[in-house]
């Protein structure tokens, strides 16, 4: 095994070329590494993202030989099996420069799936009593970990031939709400995951179950929303309906 | 640079047949009811039409065809499991099973038929 | 979302027409390959099914799931990979469900009443 490794980077926004660095190898090295190597001692003009370094923030999931990964959490030695590497910004998001993208539509997504909390008590009321094993709990809970770290979004197909629709990771946000006792936002909430931007576009490829560094199942989020919307739209409760 | 790398895995193959066997399935229906449809005018006609399709080549598509019928009725039942069953890690096992089943079908066609 | 009532009904026809066609298929299946042993001609399939008034109701549930669930797969797979417009589509799924809703019948009827002309 030579001692260097052959990375091709992604320079430039949308338009734009890779560009091929020589980077030392080092035991127990990340993709992480190698970005931040060439970054510090071959090219400073290199512009990347990247916070906590220990796989719990998202915030340096990039496109790594062709799949969608967090590079912290990406240790060379399993990737660049032939001692090349290609980097690229995540897909199906805008690019900014380099390996930073623009998540700004995958935030407004969040938010037109209706992936916030409409609250029903005041601070005068008493708390919610939701026990450990009740079945919406659990639903909620297996989804609740999401940092929003776009993979699942960038591995989507449907994101990707469909720029309306919403995406598992708002998806499977709206799922957790849609299984919170304590929301009150369902009827709207149903309304606005369903249709051909929302839940029904998903064909089940499960790219986002496939790549989640955290293991969660947008997948099954979306078809709990198939399985509610239906429901509703039965007792002609979705309305918007053209 | 590997485009599509992050397609090369199970439910994503199971997706493109599925789509593919109920696009060629639909396609196939029209040609279906009208060939059945010979049997109106009697069955000469209808006889007609079935000797030509005793040729090699004629099994070889109808294999094909109950293949693709077969392979797209146990995606289905996949993706309904799936869909209101939640089933979770043993859904890759369901494709291999559901794609295993489909080929046994049409095999079974093929040896019954000749 | 503009069209969720529509897009969530037509899902739920799909569902409904596939576990249909779940048990009809099996059925043809099954059927098929015991019909095919030594070879297959007309009068054994207008013997089989002239006449039969349960194979007639099999096939006629059969064409109106058909009916149902082909029209709606081409639907999506147009709306998804072509540049109609949802109007468009959603005149072609009616054209194909008149189609096969046609078609199918014609096949159904004439092979029920078929054994008179043998």
């Amino acid at each position: 095994m030579s001692n260097t490794i052959k990375v091709s980077v992604w320079r430039g926004a949308k338009d734009g070329e890779y560009q091929t660095f020589d980077v030392p190898r080092q035991p127990s090295q990340t993709v992480l590494d190698v970005i931040t190597y060439i970054q510090r001692h071959i090219d400073p003009t290199l512009s990347y993202r990247f916070a906590c370094r220990v796989g719990v923030c998202g915030s340096c999931a990039m496109t790594v030989n062709g799949r969608p990964r967090w590079t912290c959490r990406t240790h060379v030695d399993k990737v660049a099996t032939d001692g090349t590497l290609t980097v690229a910004p995540l897909r199906n998001l805008e690019v900014v420069k380099d390996l930073a993208c623009d998540m700004t539509t995958f935030f407004e997504k969040m938010n037109r799936a209706e992936g916030k909390f409409h609250p029903t008590k005041t601070r005068d009321d008493d708390f919610a009593f939701i026990k450990p094993d009740d079945k919406k709990r659990k639903q909620a809970a297996a989804g609740i970990e999401c940092i929003g770290c776009g993979v699942c979004y960038a591995a989507c197909d449907i994101v990707d031939w469909n720029k309306d629709y919403l995406g598992p990771a708002a998806l499977n946000r709206a799922w957790t709400l849609v299984n919170d006792e304590r929301d009150g936002g369902n009827e709207i909430r149903l309304a606005a995951v369903a249709g051909d931007a929302g839940c029904h576009a998903c064909h089940s490829q499960q790219g986002c179950v496939e790549h989640c560094p955290k293991h969660l199942s947008p997948t099954h989020a979306i078809t709990g929303l198939k399985r509610e919307t239906a429901k509703a739209a039965i007792k002609g409760l979705l309305g918007g309906g053209d | 640079m590997k485009t599509g790398a992050h397609r090369n895995h199970p439910h994503y193959w199971a997706f493109v047949l599925h789509r593919v066997s109920g696009l060629l399935l639909a396609l196939f229906l029209p040609v279906h009811f009208y060939v059945l449809g010979l049997a109106i005018e009697g069955a000469a006609t209808l006889d007609g039409f079935l000797d030509w399709s005793s040729t090699p080549l004629a099994k070889l598509g109808e294999t094909a065809l109950v293949i693709l019928l077969a392979a797209h009725l146990t995606g289905g039942l996949r993706l309904m499991a799936l869909e209101f069953l939640g089933t979770r890690e043993s859904s890759k096992t369901a494709v291999a099973v559901a794609t295993g089943i489909a080929i046994c079908t049409g095999m079974a066609f093929a040896l019954n038929g000749t | 979302m503009p069209g969720a009532q529509i897009e969530t009904k037509l899902w739920v026809w799909q569902r409904l027409s596939a576990a249909v066609l779940g048990v009809c298929v099996f059925v043809h299946l099954g059927m098929i390959i015991y019909a095919v042993q030594g070879g297959l001609n007309a009068a054994e399939i207008i013997t089989r099914v002239s006449g039969n008034f349960l194979w007639f109701v099999f096939y006629a549930v059969f064409i109106l799931a058909v009916a149902v669930h082909a029209p709606i797969g081409v639907r999506t797979i147009l709306n998804e990979m072509t540049p109609l417009s949802p109007k468009a589509t959603h005149l072609v799924m009616a054209v194909l469900c008149l189609v096969i809703l046609v078609m199918g019948f014609r096949a159904v009827i004439g092979l029920y009443q078929a054994g008179a002309g043998l």
